[in-house]
């Protein structure tokens, strides 16, 4: 409360319109600024800004209440609405913490993942990226939603496509991105046109009552709920529609990939949550079916191939990028069930995942920044070569494969926890099954790392080379982040319990 | 915090194992090792009040765990461990290594809070500790150990969280209460508590984690495993399970079946560890008995038996730094260049074979005088056959293939200043606690229970002894004489472990084999699938290939539509 209150009052009020403008507005400019270092310190000075910013809101919702933000003073239905409630403040910090982490990563990473003539756009392509994210999760007009998931897509298809002079792999993994990405971006506008013509309304919490009065309308509303699931589940990266993610995760700069992986799945799961539940309705019928039958079967189906596909991955990132899509399979089991623990646990695994996935993506970075290692043959001594590195890796790794007192833990806990109070033992098991194979593909890196010595190259053997700071920190941030909250996961099992409460109970 | 840190003696211990992994002066480190199980043994002293327990109790997310409880029975132990750290400490002195100092302080430390743990959670924690540890003991000894090492731990870290499965049973058909308390087999829990505490204490078919790691252990490592892991486990079972019927035969069963394994077996560290196991069964016998005799006895072995099989395995780690060697069949005549040795050697081998005026006599005899007054005929038999059979593998094998037999033609250096002065301690303390006057006097005021009186130098137990000594003696010499006697060879003897290290390994590869043929099938059928689904789809799906440009754009975009066809079918569906 004491921090709330050293806030200027207007900051807590016009917060929700700040985050997304200023980074917006500065991107525009950052694109034209001519040199380097001084687009990623205004970056830097931008993100922070954020951070503070979306704190502030984030205590606020904790403290006081939800708010409506109302562009314009327009009142909804006729203007914009933006929304702060328990269920996206604590995603919209994380997005702005993530880019400001990945900001302090990015001097050394970028400087040497991208051309010099492109790094100040790559600056302006994430900073407009970062304002798309951020308008998806704040926004209540359902087009608007539409509009920031296209500007934040479209940042996105750059960005991995400036990973092309580290690796021109990049070139093709961002078309395919592109391609897939505006398939699912239509799917949704499709969906969209459809709730328009059955509502005619744009506002989300608008649409959901007149819904609620329809008893879930005609079906043109069943159709524009299986464009808006498939949309948004492509870029969620859902299990058959995740197939854009592998090479993009895999190509696109170490700065990206951190990025993408940490926030942009998870803003799509968000709005997947939010218009299962807030704009639609599990009462209704066709719903409830969905969300039980289909993604639930889709999640555990993606928790089994995902880990499996990861286990004969010869690529690091690829390995990773494909336990991503397992562990969106995690949620999605958590989403599935329904109930307000079952949410919980999926929102507290989407909050784990994102610092621990991050922090070992962090660490890939280095490898590749320090001896241009992303095979996991190559990771033989790294152990040795990169101990700090390795140990951030090491203690993420674990993470995410669950030991106790890791995060990864936490939410898998809970996770179980619900499965046996919804009366699901399978999926409990499928749970623990994924977990085993997760032990595989994490344990075959850090055997490697930790088990086999460094390589010899004219009979010596590879000097130690530690990363730079600037990239340590920003990792060892995040892998204490998750010890932390393996030991201690109050603050964080808190704001999944609030973000549940949101969506079970209804919102503004 | 330092509240906390102060409670449990044992944490100082394992905080100084923390510093010792920072400190990079050999000198410092040393000094540590020493110095933190005496600091240890003075803070028992200061807590100890009588019979009364003091106790710290802690809350951790609204559970109360009991930091420190101690009473006569954890008193003795941690005594006796601070003992054998401080022998072991002078013992490991020449060795300048970060990673044993640190490790053996921590796992030391971690023995001794979890003898002084109050209940379950806090000892499940140390339980743990000890053995993750410990595992780098084992690993320092090289290669060879190293699959023995993962053996090791994944053995124990097994039994740890049968443990915790056992305690949380139990505690929760107890209203929560996890204190460390008599438990039984008739509670729920009960049988897997049992089965955590046997495995680490070497019942029979789980003991052979501590003949295949403990040999293959560094010089030092062995002779600092060999003191802690089981009595952890001993203590364990004596506080919850005291006066159980089934852990008589248990010990019985225990005292008996290493001495076949300990005569065959050539690597003598292997046959200490065989002896070891077999004195373990004397102290879990005296367990399932019970009655406060027996229990005395069982406080009492521990203390001898921590010291004499740490001198045992001490003499051999001197052969074995000198002569690079612990096999019977390459020693032999080793007492003209290592006399000292051999005098410690033979000084711990009569200890272990319980002669008189050394320390077994004064508490094995306790133990199967307890099994006397109960009138277990059978159990009785099987004890004083495992006496004798102590007596032949390790009151006289030991001894007589490394220091005397044939000459090897060896000839060496005594053994380090160091280690005679820890081996001469260790002597000492093994004739000072069998001492008649004042000497076993002193370690019986000691034991948890003062109202039992025993008297060990009569005239009939005495002269009872000596026979048992002097037949086994003589069998031995007969055998020998008309070579009989298994010879010392080069061979390794499987024991049960074989059911995991062959049968277990080859089910292993026979799978893996399968595997490979299957997968191997596997791919043969999924090319055929995907070569008929088109090329390109094949090359989307091998890791190896990359990601062609157009294929996998459409392939994603047929997938995303027929998404799409498959979600209305699911909702036309609900909605009939």
């Amino acid at each position: 409360m004491d921090l709330l209150s050293s806030y200027p009052s207007w900051l807590i009020t016009h917060g929700a319109a700040l985050l997304i403008i200023l980074p917006l507005l500065v991107g525009a400019i950052t694109s034209v600024l001519p040199r380097e270092r001084l687009a990623w310190i205004v970056t830097l000075i931008v993100t922070l800004i954020c951070v503070v910013t979306s704190l502030g809101v984030l205590l606020d919702v904790y403290f006081n209440d939800a708010q409506l933000y109302k562009m314009g003073g327009w009142d909804p239905p006729h203007g914009i609405s933006y929304i702060i409630d328990g269920l996206n403040t604590p995603l919209i910090f994380l997005i702005c913490a993530m880019a400001l982490l990945c900001t302090i990563y990015g001097l050394p990473s970028v400087a040497a993942e991208v051309e010099p003539k492109k790094r100040a756009p790559f600056y302006a392509a994430f900073l407009i990226g970062v304002a798309g994210l951020l308008g998806m999760v704040v926004t209540g007009d359902a087009f608007n939603v539409f509009v920031f998931l296209e500007v934040s897509s479209i940042s996105t298809y750059v960005l991995v496509a400036m990973g092309a002079s580290r690796d021109r792999r990049a070139l093709k993994a961002a078309y395919n991105y592109l391609i897939l990405g505006s398939i699912g971006a239509t799917f949704f506008v499709i969906g969209l046109g459809f709730l328009y013509m059955e509502t005619g309304t744009l506002n989300m919490a608008d649409i959901g009552n007149i819904l609620r009065d329809l008893d879930g309308g005609s079906r043109v509303s069943l159709v524009a709920f299986g464009f808006i699931v498939v949309g948004l589940g492509l870029k969620l990266a859902m299990f058959p529609l995740h197939m854009w993610l592998p090479g993009a995760y895999a190509h696109a700069p170490s700065f990206v990939t951190v990025f993408l992986a940490s926030t942009a799945t998870k803003a799509a799961l968000y709005l997947l949550l939010r218009f299962i539940f807030m704009v639609f309705d599990p009462s209704f019928e066709y719903v409830i079916t969905v969300v039980t039958y289909v993604l639930t079967a889709l999640g555990c189906i993606a928790m089994l191939f995902g880990s499996l596909q990861a286990i004969f991955q010869t690529d690091a990132r690829r390995t990773l990028a494909f336990s991503s899509i397992a562990q969106v399979g995690y949620m999605l089991l958590g989403v599935g069930m329904a109930t307000g623990l079952g949410l919980a646990a999926g929102y507290l695994h989407l909050l784990n995942h994102a610092v621990i996935k991050a922090a070992l993506f962090f660490a890939l970075g280095a490898f590749w920044y320090r001896y241009g290692i992303t095979r996991i043959d190559d990771f033989a001594g790294l152990g040795k070569m990169m101990p700090w590195t390795m140990g951030a890796f090491t203690l993420g790794g674990l993470s995410l494969i669950g030991v106790p007192f890791t995060a990864g833990f936490t939410s898998k806990l809970n996770l179980v926890e619900a499965a046996l109070q919804r009366g699901w033992a399978w999926a409990a098991i499928v749970i623990v099954v994924a977990s085993i194979l997760a032990i595989i593909y994490i344990g075959r890196m850090l055997m490697a790392a930790y088990f086999q010595s460094p390589p010899e190259i004219d009979g010596e053997v590879v000097a130690k080379n530690e990363a730079p700071l600037m990239m340590l920190i920003p990792m060892w941030l995040l892998a204490l982040l998750s010890i932390a909250i393996g030991v201690n996961a109050d603050l964080v099992v808190e704001a999944a319990q609030g973000a549940a409460d949101v969506l079970i109970g209804g919102g503004v | 915090m330092i509240d906390i840190l102060l409670s449990n003696p044992g944490f100082i211990i394992i905080l100084a194992g923390m510093l010792c992994a920072l400190i990079p002066i050999s000198e410092i480190r040393k000094f540590l090792v020493g110095a933190a199980p005496i600091a240890a043994a003075y803070m028992i002293f200061t807590a100890f009040k009588d019979a009364e327990a003091a106790r710290t109790v802690i809350s951790v997310g609204g559970q109360d765990m009991t930091l420190m409880r101690i009473d006569r029975l954890s008193m003795l132990w941690g005594y006796v461990f601070c003992l054998a750290g401080v022998l072991n400490a002078i013992y490991g002195l020449h060795e300048k290594c970060k990673l044993t100092d640190s490790s053996a302080l921590i796992y030391m430390g971690a023995a001794v809070a979890g003898v002084f743990a109050g209940d379950f959670l806090t000892l499940f924690i140390f339980w743990e500790l000890a053995a993750l540890s410990s595992v780098m003991l084992v690993w320092k000894g090289g290669e060879n150990a190293f699959p023995a090492g993962i053996r090791y731990l994944a053995i124990h870290v097994l039994s740890g969280v049968l443990l915790l499965a056992g305690a949380v049973m139990f505690a929760r058909a107890n209203g929560g209460d996890f204190t460390i308390q008599h438990v039984g087999l008739e509670n729920k829990g009960g049988l897997l508590l049992l089965l955590a505490m046997g495995i680490k204490c070497g019942f029979p078919f789980l003991h052979n984690w501590i003949q295949d790691a403990y040999p293959k252990a560094s010089i030092t490592g062995t002779v600092i495993l060999s003191a802690f892991t089981t009595k952890l486990a001993l203590y364990a079972l004596a506080r919850c399970f005291a006066g159980e019927d089934i852990l008589i035969y248990i010990g019985a069963i225990m005292t008996c079946f290493p001495v076949f394994f300990a005569v065959i077996e050539n690597d003598l560290r292997r046959v200490l560890s065989y002896s070891l196991n077999n004195q373990l069964g004397f102290m879990v016998c005296g367990i399932g008995l019970g009655t406060q005799l027996a229990m005395n006895g069982v406080a009492a072995h521990l203390a001898a038996d921590v010291i004499f099989k740490g001198l045992l395995f001490m003499s051999m780690g001197a052969v074995m730094l000198r002569t690079g060697t612990a096999k019977a069949s390459e020693l032999g005549g080793l007492f003209r260049s290592m006399p000292l040795t051999t005098v410690f050697c033979l000084i711990g081998a009569g200890s272990i074979a319980a002669f008189p005026l050394l320390s077994a006599f004064v508490t094995k005899s306790m133990i199967i005088t307890a099994a006397l007054y109960e009138h277990e005929w059978i159990v009785l038999a099987m004890l004083l056959f495992a006496s004798a059979g102590v007596m032949e593998h390790s009151g006289i094998k030991v001894p007589y293939f490394t220091f005397f037999s044939h000459d090897s033609g060896k000839r060496v250096k005594e053994a380090p200043w160091n280690m005679l002065v820890a081996m001469g301690l260790a002597s000492l303390l093994c004739i000072f606690f069998a001492f008649p006057w004042g000497g076993y006097q002193f370690l019986y005021s000691l034991l948890p229970y003062q109202d039992v009186h025993y008297e060990p130098y009569t005239g009939n137990h005495v002269v009872t002894q000596l026979q048992l000594l002097f037949a086994a003696m003589l069998a031995f010499a007969a055998l020998k004489k008309w070579k009989v006697y298994p010879d010392e060879r080069r061979a390794e003897i499987l024991d049960f472990d074989w059911t995991y290290r062959r049968l277990g390994k080859n089910i292993v590869l026979w799978i893996d084999a399968m595997w490979t043929r299957l997968s191997a099938n596997m791919s043969v059928i999924r090319g055929r699938f995907f070569d008929s689904a088109g090329k390109k789809l094949y090359n989307f799906f091998s890791p190896a290939g990359a990601m062609s440009a157009s294929a996998p754009s459409g392939l994603s975009a047929v997938l995303t539509g027929g998404m799409l066809v498959v979600l209305f079918a699911v909702i036309y569906l609900s909605r009939l």
